[in-house]
């Protein structure tokens, strides 16, 4: 699927900080939530590179950035080639046709008071892009395309199952023919049955349109399943980033391999054999990182100099990144 | 071992504005004196319902159990008073729930809360109650127990806050721990601790553990026993290695091949099952799954399959009447 490896989205020391403030009419600001504290990485054309992480390890603040849905508070993101920050106005608004997201909860991101039909057609009047006969058609066309009957344009979101809803979401998202697509944690909040269906409903769509995703969900499994390299955060930092076998074959960081360990797989024979890595304790606060390695409070290997300096993200062999000082 | 619990023809009925939700539908079952079941299932298949039931918290109205018994320690317990009930839960039955910071009240200590149930069911003092408490924090892995015990539930993280729970239901060493969805809003590797934790203490303390979820991979490494649910009935239940490695109901077939795995090699395709769960206030007469079923034939959709035993195996039941078909296609 990766042949040619072209990136089409180039992350460099991207810096994302909330502020911390104080009092109700002066705002003192106090400190900063680093929620996503230098992080570099690429994604090829036609690739989906997973994003996984905990609650709070900035998993989400990445993909928001990275559309600029926040501000960055440093760094740089090429999207083919050209820094997106520096995009003002109309310039931004037209490249943002080209990337797109999709939304963890159908429920709260689908206006309950527009039809389907105008949900989707939203973006295509937003742009522009299609009018009149053309934009009903196109409407009706990706309805079609992500598995809803083209007739149910005109009913409201409350009167579609979840999976459904995810399948508007879908179709919104690929309205204006994006080369780029979030996936912000788009099954989380489906059942079991339903999420095999949208999933591959998403690989078949990149298939088919020859999309690149980044997918971001804390379900291990379902990442790896669905990437072709996976990016490992925590504390908002990336600790490692390689491709989906060897992630799962030779993880390098202690972090990913207590996170690979600790995901249960539905087999009674392999849940037998496995040895679990239990870390101890909790994440710690964003606002107050520990000093040197951040994992280093929960780290089964941690030493001397994991409280002292923070390790580089580095490439130990092709392709396989790592920030650990252990390795 | 002797049994501990058996479950007759429970049937649970939400009367709504909407209509009847036909939400347990007769299921029947037994468990036995440690053991360890796992009741899975996707939302609204009733695994929560019917613990509930047990428990005798069905809000009423809208909910009524309209049949069934529901023995536990030589009485029925849809049956006793609401006083008796009053020293059935907590005591011999207590309940863990998904979200721990909704089940803790959160204007009182940990401490506070934990030292209630000691007092209420087994008449201690303040004195030995907190002591006691302390204790309980130091078997569930909470550090410096002692001094936590003065902490507000916000001033404990989602882990540890389940910990407390596991602690608080723990106290009066009930003979059946009922768990609902504990690890499901929390992140992967607390969720490891937790079940760990739970293992431990089954094995220290001997009670039996109902563990119920939507997670297949939790289960297959915690539970003996399996029930799976779905739209109100068990479709299928057996022995935990049956129910994985010879699954004989469609359904959950399906789901196991819906859920990735962890290991599987490149290049794997899903298997998703089509189709929505039925609706519950309009329940169709024959299988609740024939819609959704690739091995659907006439009868599937008149009447309800038994659940009867499949493959001649202990304990391995099925309520299918394709099931027979279906298993001779996999040879």
């Amino acid at each position: 699927m990766v042949a040619e490896r072209v990136p089409l989205i180039q992350v460099r020391h991207l810096k994302k900080y909330f502020p911390i403030t104080r009092g109700l009419i002066i705002q003192r600001h106090v400190g900063d939530i680093k929620a996503v504290d230098d992080v570099s990485f690429d994604i090829y054309k036609g690739e989906t590179l997973g994003l996984v992480g905990e609650t709070g390890s900035g998993k989400t603040t990445v993909g928001r950035t990275i559309l600029r849905l926040y501000e960055p508070t440093d760094g740089q993101v090429l999207f083919d080639g050209v820094d997106l920050f520096r995009l003002k106005g109309e310039e931004m608004r037209r490249m943002r046709r080209r990337m797109q997201m999709i939304f963890q909860d159908p429920y709260a991101s689908l206006n309950p008071r527009m039809t389907v039909g105008s949900i989707i057609a939203e973006p295509l009047e937003v742009h522009g892009v299609a009018h009149g006969r053309e934009k009903t058609e196109r409407v009706q066309e990706l309805l079609r395309l992500v598995g809803l009957n083209p007739y149910f344009v005109n009913r409201y979101p409350h009167e579609f199952s979840g999976g459904q809803r995810q399948r508007i979401g879908i179709a919104r998202a690929l309205a204006l023919n994006p080369d780029f697509i979030v996936c912000d944690e788009p099954i989380s909040s489906l059942d079991v049955s339903i999420q095999a269906q949208v999933v591959n409903l998403l690989e078949d769509l990149q298939e088919r349109l020859g999309l690149t995703y980044l997918f971001i969900a804390h379900d291990l499994s379902m990442v790896r399943h669905i990437s072709d390299r996976m990016a490992v955060m925590y504390l908002g930092k990336i600790v490692e980033l390689t491709d989906r076998d060897e992630i799962y074959l030779n993880p390098l960081h202690p972090y990913t391999q207590a996170l690979m360990s600790a995901v249960p797989v539905p087999d009674p024979e392999v849940e037998e054999k496995r040895q679990r890595i239990i870390l101890e304790g909790d994440i710690p606060s964003p606002a107050n990182p520990p000093k040197g390695c951040n994992f280093n409070t929960r780290c089964p290997v941690a030493m001397d100099v994991c409280f002292e300096e923070e390790p580089e993200f580095r490439e130990v062999k092709p392709g396989h990144w790592v920030a650990c000082h252990r390795v | 071992m002797g049994t501990l619990m058996e479950i007759k023809n429970l049937t649970v009925r939400f009367y709504t504005d909407d209509g009847v939700v036909h939400a347990v539908n007769g299921i029947s079952y037994s468990m036995d004196e440690g053991d360890t079941l796992g009741v899975v299932g996707e939302s609204g298949c009733g695994k929560s319902v019917h613990a509930l039931s047990i428990m005798r918290l069905i809000p009423s109205p809208p909910g009524r159990i309209e049949d069934g018994e529901i023995w536990f320690n030589g009485r029925d317990l849809l049956k006793v008073s609401e006083s008796e009930m009053h020293k059935v839960r907590g005591a011999e039955i207590a309940m863990v729930f998904q979200d721990p910071m909704t089940s803790l009240n959160p204007v009182y200590t940990v401490g506070f809360q934990i030292m209630e149930a000691l007092k209420l069911h087994q008449g201690m003092d303040d004195h030995q109650a907190r002591e006691r408490a302390a204790e309980l924090l130091t078997m569930v892995g909470i550090p410096e127990a002692r001094q936590r015990l003065d902490d507000y539930p916000h001033q404990f993280s989602g882990g540890m806050r389940q910990r407390a729970m596991i602690a608080m239901a723990l106290s009066c060493n009930p003979k059946l721990l009922i768990a609902d969805e504990p690890t499901t809003a929390l992140d992967v590797t607390i969720q490891a601790q937790i079940v760990e934790l739970v293992k431990r203490l089954q094995e220290q303390l001997g009670m039996a553990v109902m563990w119920i979820t939507h997670d297949l991979g939790v289960v297959a490494g915690l539970a003996k026993k399996v029930n799976v649910m779905y739209a109100g009935y068990i479709v299928e239940r057996g022995n935990v290695w049956d129910i994985y490695k010879r699954p004989r109901h469609p359904y959950t077939q399906g789901l196991l091949g819906s859920l990735p795995r962890l290991d599987e090699p490149p290049g794997t395709k899903l298997i998703s099952i089509p189709g929505l769960p039925p609706d519950l206030i309009d329940l169709p007469p024959g299988c609740p799954f024939a819609a959704r079923c690739v091995y659907a034939i006439d009868k599937c959709l008149e009447a309800m399959p038994p659940l009867e035993e499949a493959d001649g195996a202990d304990q391995h039941l099925v309520a299918c009447w394709r099931w027979e078909y279906i298993a001779g296609r996999e040879k």
